[in-house]
């Protein structure tokens, strides 16, 4: 019971890193390998602004999201927009953004070694115990996730309600159609982008409330981001958040009952057998 | 005559679409058959299914007797159905020798070093490009880059050709002359399956035709009198109300 | 396969004046010069043999760093009980067995999945061994032979110079001219009656047996063998660079990318060791960029200049 609490506690954080990750895939179609530095870079600055001036990562999402919304969205002008422009054919804009968007986090982490330093950087906030249904959680871990419902929960009505998030997904499903339409694609996927980094780095902020990051672990977030985006299913938001929650379930289980040195190998071998047999996704449909 | 190729309720569903719903149809040796239908009846995609380009829903398909239905595309290929593209495809960082050598050494007939070359330039004087071998596919004129594709398909020498509106795009005398190029397939014992709109090269190279529309066959005989025919002319003229 | 032209065998006995000068490093290098001989010679025939792969297919493989441990592992493991020229073709076996199952599972797919999929893998692995030592009880693993640096550098030179063989002869061969037409168009491959994923399959063992025979052969340098060490990612992406950065369109050109960027290195280890990862960033944005085809598209290109140029005269 109390493994499924933690899991499901765990999953709903990486499901707002997953969003994040899928909106900057599915919908801008760059599959960006930088997103875990985000992330990180999310959770440097909760930590600055805690240790510092004791202020509360709860409300330095406010500053982080749009930090990162405007620097995500020069990212895409400056260095994949050109890309996009002279891309003859999907996989060419494919390898070109993979290699790019790798040197961006190489650079990312060796700007934040620079500024930062290599230490692993924790903080303790809200660290008292939450009673529930008998046992006992990391109030920190139960914020995060509640944070992060709410996040989701926004997110996925202004996806489904708002003429902008319509938008946005119309681009992921019919580029070509929604120029048609009348949709100024290059900006809505700009949008996408930024929005998708803002999340991120949200993420980033709530999850370095419980867990321990340093300079170098952004690229175990983006592998497991990738692993719930790709097993949910791209561009699907409802089977992201599905995904996310077992994939915190089967760390958390490996963690507990097997060796908490695992759990990156358990992401993975789930990777393994969706690749083999669903490689379109928990709920898509099979594609030509 | 028995048949060649022959399909029997084959069907492709694209999500709810259905593409291609319930064909049946024989083609035999030393036959050209036209394909022929309005735009979007599913002609190309009858003969994507027939080269494997993506799975059949359901249905058969079979070659001599064989089935062919789930055969994967290079196995077809390998088999002796052999292709050419709506939109012409070469290969763009190869020269037109080396794009023909693509089809004699790896189609139904496998050549390799000199002999694949001697097969590449034989074809390609048949095509009427002769002496072009060294030129790069970019600087070729469209007709060309067809003469090309064509050459490409032949090489591997395939009992079965596959043509996608291969003649459309070209001016009256290069019409004349695909029309006899074509011809020649057949009279050299090939067998032809054309997606074809031009009606002249319908009219004077098909032995038979089967016309689609909406994804099913809605007749099939010789030219003359498919042409001739009510629900033909009516699909064409598009006073139905799928069309 | 044809016969050889007297061009051929010129290239070919140039090739081998060159490999014999380059085997008489140890005698007029000192012990730092050995040691960035060794470091050229392992990288060259790494990415290499990644550029045989990636060059035609596009496939950008991140799997070098989990091939190479694996050969690390068979010689610390296996040098116990075996001899140790049996080592290395067990560990190519072992690599090229590895990359032929990665290749069944991901190569059907897009190329994104690849590069997650072989992201990954290193990681998978050191995890999987890290765990099983912790159960057994054992840390690392002491490699403790007589073979010295210079041999380690014969060795991989060796290596090197085979996988160009193996390169110029696949260049040659009907598989090497069906990569051709896949990296083209994987469509007109298919129905020309090319079976795409085998072609593919068969060539991402090379890369996989080269690396594992790296390790193999690197493993005696390392003295002591723990999974962080054997297997840092960091392996692969600097594969990626070197062969990118020189170029995947001539055998020759991973070679130019791995000099100049192991001297970079060097340099930058030695002045600002906090700063390699930065360093490595820059060089994917500049070769995305400024280099799309390496080294070797800018020699290409100045070639064609000069040809133009004397044609006008």
């Amino acid at each position: 019971m109390d493994i499924l609490i933690t899991g499901l506690l765990l999953g709903g954080t990486y499901a707002l890193i997953a969003m994040g990750l899928n909106l900057q895939y599915g919908m801008a179609r760059i599959m960006n390998l930088a997103n875990g530095e985000m992330l990180v870079a999310g959770g440097f600055v909760a930590f600055w602004f805690w240790t510092g001036s004791q202020i509360s990562p709860l409300l330095t999402v406010f500053v982080v999201a749009p930090v990162a919304f405007l620097l995500n969205w020069l990212i895409y002008l400056i260095f994949l927009r050109p890309l996009v422009k002279r891309a003859k054919s999907r996989g060419q804009l494919e390898v070109d953004s993979i290699l790019t968007t790798f040197g961006l986090s190489f650079v990312a982490v060796g700007l934040m070694l620079a500024f930062f330093g290599g230490d692993y950087f924790s903080y303790s906030y809200l660290s008292e115990p939450v009673h529930i249904l008998g046992d006992t959680y990391g109030a920190n871990r139960v914020a995060a996730f509640l944070a992060a419902v709410v996040i989701c929960g926004l997110l996925w009505l202004w996806l489904n309600r708002s003429r902008a998030g319509m938008t946005i997904r119309a681009i992921s499903v019919a580029p070509e159609s929604a120029r048609l339409v009348g949709i100024d694609v290059r900006r809505t996927a700009a949008l996408a982008f930024a929005l998708g980094g803002a999340v991120t780095a949200t993420g980033g902020a709530l999850i370095s409330t419980f867990l321990t990051l340093d300079a170098s672990t952004g690229v175990i977030f983006t592998l497991k981001a990738l692993v719930i985006v790709i097993m949910g299913g791209v561009g699907d938001v409802r089977g992201t958040i599905v995904a996310a929650l077992l994939l915190g379930l089967l760390e958390t289980f490996v963690a507990r009952l097997v060796d908490p040195g695992l759990t990156l190998a358990a992401a993975y071998l789930l990777f393994v057998v969706i690749l083999l047999f669903r490689p379109q996704g928990l709920f898509g449909r099979p594609t030509t | 005559m028995t048949a060649l190729l022959s399909l029997r309720g084959v069907t492709k569903r694209f999500g709810g679409l259905v593409a291609v719903n319930r064909m049946d149809f024989d083609v035999t040796e030393h036959q050209v058959l036209g394909l022929i239908g309005p735009n979007g009846s599913g002609k190309s995609t009858t003969l994507n299914l027939i080269s494997g380009a993506f799975p059949v829903t359901s249905g058969a398909i079979s070659l001599r007797g064989q089935p062919i239905t789930h055969l994967a595309a290079q196995d077809i290929a390998r088999r002796g159905v052999a292709r050419t593209f709506q939109l012409v495809r070469l290969l763009p960082s190869m020269t037109v020798l080396q794009n023909v050598k693509a089809g004699a050494v790896f189609g139904h007939r496998r050549h390799w070093g000199h002999e694949a070359d001697a097969v590449a330039e034989a074809m390609l004087e048949k095509v009427g490009l002769a002496g072009r071998g060294h030129m790069m596919v970019g600087q070729l004129t469209y007709i060309d880059t067809k003469r090309v594709e064509l050459a490409r398909v032949l090489a591997g020498e395939p009992g079965v050709v596959l043509l996608d509106e291969w003649l459309a795009g070209l001016n009256p005398t290069e019409l004349e002359e695909g029309i006899r190029l074509i011809r020649g397939l057949r009279d050299e014992g090939r067998t032809v399956i054309l997606v074809e709109h031009v009606m002249d090269a319908i009219r004077s190279l098909c032995d038979r035709c089967v016309v689609m529309a909406a994804g099913t066959k809605i007749a099939e005989g010789t030219p003359a009198e498919v042409l001739s025919d009510a629900a033909v002319i009516r699909a064409y003229l598009g006073d139905d109300d799928d069309a | 396969m044809s016969a050889l032209s007297s061009r051929d065998w010129g290239n070919l006995s140039l090739c081998a004046i060159a490999l014999a000068i380059a085997a008489c490093l140890p005698w007029t290098a000192g012990a730092y010069g050995l040691s960035i001989g060794v470091t050229i010679a392992m990288y060259t025939a790494l990415a290499t043999s990644w550029a045989l792969f990636s060059g035609p297919t596009h496939y950008i493989s991140l799997a070098s760093a989990a091939f190479f441990g694996v050969g690390t592992y068979v010689t610390g493991i296996g040098i116990q009980y075996l001899p140790y020229w049996t080592l290395l073709p067990i560990a190519g076996v072992a690599g090229a067995v590895m990359a032929a199952l990665v290749g069944l599972a991901t190569l059907r797919l897009s190329g994104v999945y690849f590069v997650i999929f072989t992201l990954g893998l290193a990681e998978f692995v050191r995890q999987i061994i890290t765990w099983s030592q912790n159960i057994s009880g054992t840390k690392g693993i002491y490699v403790l032979t007589s073979i010295g640096e210079m041999h380690i550098y014969w060795q991989l030179l060796g290596l090197a110079a085979l996988v160009w063989l193996l390169g110029w002869l696949i260049g040659r061969s009907r598989l090497g001219f069906a990569l051709r037409i896949i990296g083209d168009d994987e469509a007109v491959a298919r129905h020309s009656g090319i079976d795409t994923a085998r072609a593919k399959i068969l060539l991402f063992m090379v890369p996989g047996a080269v690396a594992a025979i790296t390790g193999a052969v690197l493993a005696p340098r390392y003295v002591y063998i723990e999974p962080s060490l054997a297997f840092s990612p960091m392996l692969s992406f600097q594969v990626v660079i070197m062969a990118l950065l020189g170029g995947t369109g001539r055998l020759w050109g991973p070679l130019v990318g791995v000099i100049p960027f192991t001297f970079l290195w060097e340099a930058i280890s030695v002045s600002f060791p906090n700063q390699t990862t930065l360093l490595l960033g820059v060089c994917f944005l500049v070769i995305v960029y400024l280099l799309p085809k390496g080294f070797v598209g800018l020699i290409d290109l100045a070639n064609k200049r000069m040809r133009s140029a004397e044609g006008y005269v």
